[in-house]
Parts: structure tokens; C-alpha cells; sequence
């Protein structure tokens, strides 16, 4: 019964990890970078939620949306500030550094306005645990809404990539930003539109985070965004799919290796597995090269 | 007053002058040739005209608007196509999914599937095709998609790069006779080729490139027939 909680645990962790690194592979797919200031992005989220729910009386379903608001605002205005003026840059380093600071500055904001105390973060999921099996197994209510809410995010961010002509519009960005401006698509409005997405899933990702681990501090958002970034990495960057499935197989070996190996070593053993399949495997889980002939 | 008119155009790579102004027109219904050996700036010149590059100096004037600055995105709503050198077709998307995004500037559902329908017409092998990924096509399939694609915008001129690289001879002249027949449908044709002899032979007029400017011009028949382009382009 033991091993069927940590496997539940697992995939809700790996859930999360799933929701941010669709942030990281969706804006990698896109615009080809990798957006290391993803993590911190979560983290403000966590705090615009607590703001919202502390200092303002608000229901934590208003917590959640403000913060998902406030995070896409944020993640657009990042890109539109930092990152687009750099994207003819003679290297690619330029952005990728600029993420980097960009990661440090939102830090440092948020300790200037909130301090360095972690806050106790309170549980947007106002709902009683589940218990099965005479009490023997026991699933919070956040395992529910987190697990739930990722296929939710799944399935209609699928849909909107492979139905909506907006969804192809980024397809096609994606793999040819020339053709695509020739078929009048505006690219700009396109990668703004991926960093609003990515970074609106960011915040539901961090609220969710901060629920099931109820502690938020400026620095809350780091480790949660590098291990994001190894489950897109691991599933195939720039792949949908493969930042689910390396997001929850994330997951799921970080609470098995902390339960039946070793908690301080369960970190370790995450990035072993990742080294592993990048050898085997090095475009990632599901990322495969199209064979394209010509 | 001609459909499309360059004017001193000249662009730069960096420090380096691509095309060291040139100036040429194109006028409704004609189709023109652009010829010229591998970097003469044939390339160069549809991208400027298309705004995937910025011109230095010159102009670019399409129906009697000045285009120089408007950008890539805004063009094909404007009745020009592009159809890319390599041919550029988005590989991960299906056939049917290409055209599509050919249409993606335009609004009326109606009026966009008459335009997939002619042009599943003029290449039955799309619409054998349509559910297949682009990337596993052959080169010649690539080809009729990015014409196919381009043609779903509904252009009034259709830009075409090296239409013919890579294919074989036949499906060369298959190719050629499609231009024609899009030509002949009132498109007007400005066709960019390495491949001199079939560019004139189905060309009403066209100019010469050499290292970025242009050092001949003028009816294809006669220039066909010029010794000068017979010995450099036409291997006679």
C-alpha cells in the first residue's frame, strides 16, 4: 500500500514538473531558447496568490487567477523587454544569459518587496483527503486537483496546438520563422502568445506547488524550474508530449528514490537517469528528428 | 505603370554589398525571369522584395504602394506570394495543413475551400496526399505544395525561387508547365532560376544578374538567342 502512496505522490510532483516544463519545451519549440527565468516566474505566481489570499481576504479560486493574470502579463513583458531585442543577436548565448538575470532580477525584486522569510503558503484546495482502502491509503485533496488539473492542460493544450489555426500558426513558427512570415504569419505575436501560455501555466504550477508544499520564498521557484527543464529535456525539448511524460517519470523517480534509496541522494539519481537516456537517447523520451527527404 | 517596380535597390550582409543597386519592373500578366549563377543576389532580391531582408537604399513599389518597409507578415495579404527557395514547406504539418496556412490570412471559409479545391485540381497528387506529413513527401511533391500553398493566399503576382533545383528533368518540365498554366490563369509570374534555358523559354522578359547588379535585360526570345548568354547560361 506503501509503495501505490509514493507512486501517487510521484505523479503528483511529476504533474507539476509536467505543467512547468510545457512552459520550457512550448518557448524552446518556438522561439529556440531556453527560458531560465521560467522557474522564477512560478515563484511569482505563488506570491501574487498569497497576496491575494492574505492580504486581501480573497477565495483562493481568485488567488489563482490573479496570479495566472499577473504571470502571463509578466511573462510577455519579459519577452517583449528582455529577450526580443536580443533575438538577431550574433549569439545565441546573448539571450540565454539575459535569461539567466532575468531569473536573478526577479529574485531580488521579490526579496526587496516580501523579505527573505519563507511564508507559509495556504492551500488553494479547500477539500477534505481521500481515504480508500480503510484509511490504509490516503490521497490529499491537492494529489487530486494537481494530477486532474494536468491532463486537463494536457488535452486542451493538444487540441488547441493541432485544431486551431492559432495553434498551427505557432506549429508552423516553430519549424520555419521565414515561410511563416510569408504566409502572413506575425512571428513576434506568435512567441509573445507561447510566453503568455507558458508563463499563465507557470502560475498554475507554482499555486499548485506551493499547496502540496506549503512554503514560498524568493528562491521557492529555482530547483522546481531545473528540474522542469531536465523532465523537457528528458521527454524531448520541443516536444508536447515529452514534457508530460518526462515531467511525471520526473516525478515519480524523485519520490521513489527518496522512499527506498536514499532522500539525500534522490537528486542525484534524478540526473544519473537523465545522463543515462540522453546517451542512449540523446534527442530525449519522444523527441525524434522528422526524416525529412529532399 | 508596372504591377511591381524595384528601384536602386541595394542590400547589405553586414560590411558586405549584396546587391549594389539595381532597378527592374515587373507588369501585370508577364511572367519575368531573373537568371543569373549560383550568388549573383537572386535570392537576395525576392527576399527584399518580400521584407525578409531590408534593403540599404531603393524601393520597392507593388501597385503603386511604396512596400520597402512593410514587414514579411504584412505581404502576401497584399497579393504577393513567395514561394521560397528549398521550397520551405512546414514538414511537420500534413499537406492539407500547409495549405492551410497558406490561406491563414484570409477570412472567408467559402472562398478558401474553392481555392483548396483548384488547387487540388492542379496537383491531384496533393489531394492523394493531404493527410500525409509534408516532410515525407519527395522533392517534387515538396514542390507542388509550396506552389500550392503560395496559391491558396489568392496572389495577384507569385514570386518563385529556383522552382527546379534539386529535381529531375522531367519533373522540371512538369513544373515549368504548371508556371505556365498558373501564368496563363492571370497570375503574374516573377520567376528566380539558375536553370537559364527553361527560365527564357517560358519567360516574356528577363534581366541577367552578375555579383549583385544586373548586366543584361530585355525580351527572353532575344536573349535567348544572344551569344553572349548562350556561351554563360546556356552551355552552347
Amino acid at each position: 500500500m506503501s509503495f501505490l502512496s509514493y507512486l501517487i505522490n510521484g505523479i503528483s510532483l511529476g504533474s507539476v514538473y509536467a505543467i512547468i516544463a510545457l512552459g520550457y519545451t512550448m518557448v524552446y519549440g518556438i522561439a529556440k531558447m531556453l527560458n531560465f527565468a521560467h522557474g522564477d516566474v512560478i515563484m511569482v505566481g505563488g506570491y501574487a496568490a498569497l497576496t491575494m489570499m492574505l492580504s486581501l481576504n480573497a477565495h483562493p479560486l481568485v488567488g489563482v487567477l490573479v496570479a495566472i493574470v499577473v504571470c502571463t502579463v509578466l511573462g510577455i513583458t519579459i519577452e517583449a523587454v528582455a529577450y526580443r531585442p536580443l533575438r538577431g543577436a550574433a549569439s545565441p548565448l546573448a539571450v540565454l544569459i539575459t535569461a539567466i538575470g532575468v531569473s536573478y532580477f526577479l529574485q531580488n525584486v521579490v526579496l526587496l518587496i516580501f523579505g527573505s522569510n519563507p511564508k507559509s503558503f495556504q492551500s488553494v484546495v479547500p477539500l477534505p483527503d481521500l481515504k480508500l482502502a480503510d484509511g490504509a491509503l490516503t490521497i490529499t485533496a491537492e494529489t487530486i486537483v494537481t494530477i486532474t488539473s494536468c491532463i486537463i492542460i494536457m488535452i486542451v493544450l493538444t487540441t488547441f496546438i493541432n485544431k486551431t489555426k492559432t495553434g498551427q500558426a505557432m506549429q508552423a513558427v516553430s519549424e520555419d520563422k521565414g515561410a511563416a512570415q510569408l504566409m502572413g504569419i506575425n512571428v513576434n505575436k506568435t512567441i509573445a502568445l507561447t510566453f503568455a501560455i507558458g508563463s499563465g501555466l507557470a502560475a498554475v504550477a507554482g499555486v499548485l506547488l506551493c499547496s502540496a508544499y506549503p512554503s514560498l520564498s524568493p528562491y521557492t521557484g529555482s530547483m522546481p524550474g531545473i528540474k522542469a527543464f531536465v523532465a523537457a529535456v528528458f521527454g524531448g525539448i520541443g516536444s508536447i508530449p515529452g514534457a508530460m511524460l518526462g515531467g511525471i517519470l520526473l516525478g515519480v523517480i524523485e519520490i521513489l528514490a527518496k522512499a527506498y534509496i536514499s532522500s539525500q541522494l534522490a537528486d542525484a539519481i534524478v540526473f544519473a537517469v537523465l545522463i543515462v537516456v540522453l546517451l542512449v537517447k540523446p534527442t530525449g523520451l519522444l523527441g525524434k528528428p522528422i526524416q525529412e527527404k529532399v | 505603370m508596372a504591377m511591381l517596380e524595384v528601384k536602386d535597390l541595394e542590400v547589405y550582409y553586414g560590411m558586405i554589398r549584396a546587391i549594389k543597386g539595381i532597378s527592374f519592373q515587373v507588369n501585370e500578366g508577364e511572367v519575368i525571369a531573373l537568371i543569373g549563377a549560383n550568388g549573383a543576389g537572386k535570392t537576395t532580391i525576392l527576399h527584399t522584395v518580400t521584407g525578409l531582408l531590408s534593403p540599404k537604399k531603393g524601393s520597392v513599389v507593388f501597385e503603386g504602394r511604396d512596400i520597402t518597409k512593410v514587414p514579411a507578415h504584412k505581404i502576401v495579404s497584399l497579393g504577393m506570394a513567395h514561394v521560397p527557395e528549398g521550397r520551405r514547406v512546414f514538414a511537420q504539418l500534413t499537406v492539407y495543413q500547409n495549405l492551410m496556412m497558406g490561406a491563414f490570412t484570409r477570412t472567408d471559409k467559402g472562398e478558401i475551400e474553392e481555392s483548396l479545391a483548384a488547387v487540388y485540381k492542379r496537383f491531384p497528387r496533393l489531394e492523394e496526399r493531404k493527410n500525409q506529413v509534408a516532410g515525407t513527401l519527395s522533392g517534387g511533391e515538396q514542390q507542388m505544395l509550396a506552389m500550392g500553398r503560395a496559391l491558396m493566399s489568392k496572389p495577384r503576382i507569385i514570386l518563385m525561387d529556383e522552382p527546379s533545383m534539386g529535381l529531375s528533368p522531367i519533373l522540371v518540365n512538369e513544373i515549368f508547365d504548371i508556371i505556365q498554366k498558373v501564368s496563363a490563369g492571370g497570375t503574374t509570374v516573377l520567376l528566380v532560376e539558375q536553370n537559364a534555358k527553361k527560365a527564357l523559354s517560358i519567360a516574356d522578359r528577363a534581366y541577367v544578374l552578375e555579383t549583385g547588379k544586373i548586366v543584361l535585360e530585355g525580351d527572353a526570345k532575344e536573349l535567348m538567342n544572344d551569344d553572349s548568354i548562350k556561351k554563360a547560361y546556356l552551355g552552347e
